[in-house]
């Protein structure tokens, strides 16, 4: 899973039925420093995160996991919302 | 999931039997900005997507869960025509 903050959203009238009700959200991958990495990717969101939120997300198959036993069609999801962040680096 | 831009299409006789009737596209990535990135990919497109337009597309293996899909050597799927992007100022 990877760190993100949500800087926006997308609107889709037209999509695949399995999409339908799902939030799609536009994550910004962070390092554990709050810097910026990689680029900006379309999430759905499993947990109602709203905008400029820092998230956990993760990607590839399982992502589509929290939404089961409905099949979603996604490859990047937002599985929870940060309230903190430790760094014990010595 | 990434946002890109249909560029061209695809022709191919032969195929995988499951790949028959199946819509192959060449799409662009794009920033969430609309601006072109490198690369391009082929995909399946289950939504009917047009020349130009901005699609949503989700990769590895669950976009053998977009529609018609299943169980088909795919890997890159064409889920959603994108309306808008609205990008927040966080």
């Amino acid at each position: 899973m990877f760190l993100g903050r949500v800087v926006g959203c997308v609107w889709s009238t037209c999509k695949s039925y399995g999409l339908e009700g799902q939030r799609l959200l536009i994550v910004q991958p962070l390092t554990p420093e709050m810097e910026q990495t990689g680029k900006r990717i379309v999430c759905t969101d499993a947990t109602g995160a709203g905008a400029g939120e820092l998230v956990y997300w993760c990607r590839g198959r399982e992502s589509s996991f929290p939404f089961l036993p409905k099949e979603v069609p996604t490859d990047s999801t937002i599985v929870g919302i940060i309230d903190s962040i430790e760094l014990n680096r010595t | 999931m990434i946002l890109a831009r249909v560029v061209g299409t695809v022709v191919a006789t032969r195929k995988d039997p499951r790949l028959e009737g199946k819509k192959l596209l060449i799409i662009k990535p794009v920033s969430p900005e609309g601006k072109d990135e490198a690369g391009y990919v082929v995909a399946v497109d289950t939504v009917s997507a047009g020349f130009k337009e901005k699609v949503l597309a989700v990769s590895g293996s669950s976009a053998r869960m977009a529609e018609g899909c299943k169980d088909c050597p795919v890997d890159t799927a064409i889920i959603g025509i994108v309306d808008d992007v609205r990008l927040d100022d966080v």
